[in-house]
């Protein structure tokens, strides 16, 4: 294939990418932008195998058939609840693919077109090495936020003293290994900065806690954005570079509309340690803190009575797999002629938009669902707010007391309902270690038990009115 | 006299049409001579690429923004497959006839990023054919 058709043919793939992001911006042109993907896809690996220095096809197919294997099984198989942990593990894939492409590209430059070995430009060097360093940190720090998302790894927050002045550290011997490097071309400083960037890569993301996952989680997508643009910069690939780009800037956007809904400063997300100081509850009202506990009957008795409902749900909702249950609940008060509307909070669940796929998996249709700015004026006019496994993201301390930690948090106004029903399986507090005053509010009604368990019941006590 | 004339004006625009060809070739010259040192001195265009990488970046931006949010997390995986284009480096690496250190790096990438390409596309469509209107 000559020169300008391969460089026609990234381009394409290049367009396509980006109309299947823009494919997105709506659930109905989402799937077609899917399609373009793959398209894209398929027009980069076949140009790439018509370029003149692939000449051997049996190892590449046999990789490409391994690879094919295990990805479907795993897409196929990996449940909808799980799917933040998958993310994080498909982020890490991506960060090592980049440490051996750029390995590769070290020990055969001559394959890339830079160079010879030992004679490498130096342009080519420092992309090169920022590219592996991107990569491995992308690597590790995946692997880190996979355990912790999965429950392998403790979700608290790994905080010891020192810790900022040593990731310092670590970050200047790296930028000063890269600059030796680039000097000398040493096979050995290569591996040395790969190790100490999958080094780095854990200490960042060990402090950082479990609510602070959804952030993580699209700042190592934009990481792993950036390790492909560093490698298309050494392999003088524009649709490498793009794509790069493209995916970068996307994490970059979800990790600040993830900190904003937060309201918490991306440095201190990075910095870390939020949630582990969950000792004592911050409220100076103590003494007359009763609760009104009520029954799946009298939850079904109230909605059953009430004009209209709004459903908050939260990761709790997600852990009991309680949302087929929930809409099934949903189902029946719809029969009854009553308005059911779902409202989600940018931060609820562990990914950004987890929870807007765990109600699509439970048929819940899409334009039943609204987001905060959409619905929370709602919340005044209406009948009953039912909260099943949120928390935080209802918890009016975030407008009125400045010392509270998650002070200043957007969050869904459900206290202004009629009456909010709260689905929970105690009193403990959420992720931020902060009490919600919302449980000892007159209109509130606690209900005790699992999410899954109790939407069952309410279901029963609806049908049994 | 009509036909010497169409003749004449024939083998004139013809004469035109040569002149084009010969200075086409000289500006392909010329184009291959630019060109040329470009592979052998590897950084040199890195302006040219940097300005595909800045506009890339402002085109990302715009996109993502229109992104709704109800569809972040198959954003996420999408984005995910999509930076498995990584492969091309990890095909070109995997390619030579003879067996080296590269090709291994090269074969042990080519699964890596098939893995993701395969899982991510599959698994945003999985989540993409969930969504649905009400009936």
């Amino acid at each position: 294939m000559s020169e300008n058709l391969s460089a026609f043919a990234y381009l394409f793939a290049s367009v396509c990418f980006i109309m299947s992001l823009r494919g997105l911006s709506s659930p109905t042109t989402a799937r077609r932008g899917n399609m373009l993907g793959i398209l894209g896809m398929t027009v980069a690996i076949i140009t790439t195998l018509a370029a003149p220095g692939v000449l051997s096809y049996w190892m590449i197919l046999l990789g490409m058939l391994i690879g094919a294997a295990i990805g479907t099984v795993v897409a196929l198989k990996i449940e909808m609840t799980a799917l933040p942990e998958l993310v994080a593990a498909f982020h890490s894939l991506v960060g090592l693919a980049a440490v051996f492409v750029a390995a590769a590209a070290f020990y055969e430059p001559a394959a890339y077109g830079i160079g010879t070995i030992g004679h490498i430009p130096l342009g080519s060097l420092i992309e090169m090495s920022i590219g592996t360093a991107i990569g491995a940190i992308t690597f590790t720090g995946s692997i880190v936020a996979f355990g912790k998302l999965r429950g392998t790894l403790s979700g608290s927050p790994v905080v010891f003293s020192g810790q900022h002045l040593l990731n310092a550290m670590l970050g200047l011997i790296l930028f000063g290994l890269v600059l030796w490097f680039c000097d000398v071309e040493s096979v050995y400083l290569f591996w040395t900065i790969v190790v100490l960037s999958c080094l780095l890569g854990v200490l960042i993301i060990i402090p950082i806690g479990g609510a602070d996952m959804p952030v993580v989680i699209s700042m190592l997508n934009s990481y792993s954005g950036w390790a492909a643009c560093g490698i298309g910069f050494t392999l003088s690939n524009p649709a490498l570079i793009i794509t790069g780009a493209l995916v970068g800037s996307s994490g970059a956007i979800l990790s600040y509309i993830m900190c904003k809904a937060m309201n918490r400063s991306f440095i201190s997300v990075i910095l870390g340690g939020f949630g582990a100081e969950g000792g004592g509850p911050t409220d100076g009202m103590d003494g007359d803190k009763t609760v009104r506990r009520g029954s799946a009957e009298d939850a079904a008795f109230i909605m059953k009575n009430a004009g209209s409902v709004i459903i908050v749900p939260g990761y709790g909702m997600a852990v009991a797999q309680a949302q087929h249950a929930l809409r099934e609940m949903c189902d029946v008060l719809k029969a009854e002629g009553i308005k059911v509307r779902y409202a989600i909070h940018p931060v609820a669940g562990r990914m950004p938009g987890h929870m807007n796929v765990l109600l699509a998996e439970a048929n819940v249709p899409y334009d039943e669902v609204f987001e905060l700015e959409q619905i929370n004026r709602d919340f005044a006019s209406t009948d009953v707010a039912f909260v099943i496994g949120a928390n935080d993201v209802t918890n009016p301390v975030a407008k009125t007391d400045p010392e509270s930690p998650i002070y200043g948090m957007p969050i869904l106004d459900v206290e202004e309902a009629g009456t909010v029903l709260f689905v929970k399986r105690s009193l403990s507090p959420g992720y931020a270690g902060v009490d919600n005053v919302l449980f000892y509010r007159d209109n509130t009604m606690m209900l005790f038990d699992d999410a899954k368990k109790m939407s069952e019941d309410i279901v029963n006590a609806l049908q049994a009115i | 006299m009509e036909t010497d004339k169409l003749v004449e004006q024939a083998s004139g625009i013809a004469d035109g049409a040569r002149a084009l060809v010969g200075k086409a070739e000289a500006l392909m010259i010329q184009a291959n001579q630019l060109a040329a040192p470009v592979p052998a001195s590897g950084g040199d265009n890195f302006v040219f690429y940097f300005t595909i990488f800045v506009l890339a970046v402002f085109v990302g931006y715009y996109v993502v923004w229109s992104v709704t949010p109800a569809l972040h997390s198959p954003l996420m995986s999408v984005t995910n497959a999509i930076s498995s284009v990584i492969i091309v480096g990890a095909l070109i690496a995997a390619g030579p006839v003879d067996m080296s250190f590269a090709k291994v790096f090269g074969f042990i990438a080519v699964v890596l990023a098939s893995i993701n390409i395969f899982g991510g596309f599959i698994v945003s469509q999985r989540m993409l054919s969930m969504f649905r209107k009400k009936q």
